[in-house]
């Protein structure tokens, strides 16, 4: 990759597009607060999460099964299986980004969907190091500020239900599903995972049904290669 | 497992999980079956998270102003509505039925 330096104009442009994504992403952490206090985990856990996980469908997740009465273990494992694509996308930026040690283990905590975004589209070094940390930097500050306001918030109103917090759920998972419904594939495994899950509501303990989901995807993986061969 | 122990177990798996794309040879991670199921995990997962999240009430299934809530949504999606708006439309539309007396 061309290691050329910006010039000013390229420069403000990375910063101008990166900290456009970064206000409007950083900003619906107020939801994800809101819903992680109506799910039940306390103010502390909801803002532990968004600083140490930091990745929003896998809070969203947590949450979620947290929410539906699961298992922490459930819990966890749904957020784990949906933080697998954050490894797909370092795969895809380390050869771009290029940074060792300590810059490496620093840098890995900002790969999210919105930092990947906006530093795959760069053609030089500079440029793609440019937009990845503005994008995730200020995703960064901003995602945990809006968390606590909302999980503050979220607190103080009462009764989440009486706001529709319960169904802003729901809509922010269908907010990120929507993006990734391209393609006929993925659109059966959308259909099957939630068919699945429904149908394994009234049959095993809460947080099951969502895992449950997981195995659709892994033997759609499996069958899809086969019939490659 | 106590709920913090998730919280802080998932949180480091995760970043365990960025670090690993970031840091391991593309050719383990980037076999062909690694790479598909990993495009579709989140796909399913986050559909049945919706089905779940609308749906359920404890063990039993209901209908009620989630899921008007959710048929909002797709409207403001198809409508390419940003994220925010998305999810304001969502609970603004169970929040309005239920304060008209529905479930």
């Amino acid at each position: 990759m061309p290691e050329e330096p910006l010039g000013d104009h390229e420069r403000a442009a990375v910063v101008r597009d990166s900290l456009a994504v970064g206000v409007a992403t950083g900003a619906y952490g107020i939801s994800f607060g809101a819903a992680g206090v109506a799910a039940g985990l306390d103010v502390w856990q909801t803002c532990v999460l968004s600083l140490l996980m930091f990745t929003g469908a896998s809070q969203f997740a947590l949450a979620g099964v947290i929410g539906a009465g699961g298992s922490p273990v459930a819990a966890a494992a749904a957020a784990l299986l949906l933080g697998t694509r954050n490894t797909l996308y370092g795969l895809r930026l380390a050869p771009m980004l290029a940074w060792t040690g300590a810059r490496r283990w620093g840098a890995a905590h900002l790969v999210i969907d919105e930092s990947t975004a906006m530093t795959i589209n760069r053609h030089t070094r500079p440029a793609a190091r440019l937009g990845f940390l503005t994008t995730g930097g200020s995703i960064f500050v901003l995602w945990n500020l809006f968390t606590a306001i909302g999980a503050f918030g979220g607190e103080a109103m009462g009764d989440p239900r009486t706001y529709g917090l319960d169904a802003a759920v729901g809509g922010a998972f269908l907010a990120l599903l929507w993006p990734r419904l391209t393609d006929t594939t993925h659109r059966v495994a959308a259909v099957a995972g939630a068919a699945l899950a429904i149908a394994l509501v009234p049959l095993t303990p809460a947080g099951v049904p969502v895992l449950a989901a997981a195995v659709v995807a892994l033997g759609m993986a499996l069958r899809v290669r086969e019939a490659r061969r | 497992m106590s709920l913090w122990l998730a919280v802080v177990a998932a949180g480091v798996g995760c970043y365990a999980l960025k670090l690993a794309g970031l840091s391991v040879p593309e050719s383990v991670l980037d076999r062909p079956y690694v790479r598909r199921a990993t495009e579709l995990l989140p796909v399913a997962l986050l559909a049945a998270l919706i089905a779940v999240q609308v749906l359920a009430d404890g063990p039993r299934l209901v209908i009620d102003a989630r899921l008007a809530g959710l048929g909002a949504a797709a409207v403001a999606l198809l409508l390419r509505a940003p994220f925010l708006v998305v999810v304001v439309v969502a609970a603004a539309t169970a929040a309005l039925l239920r304060a008209l007396g529905l479930p």
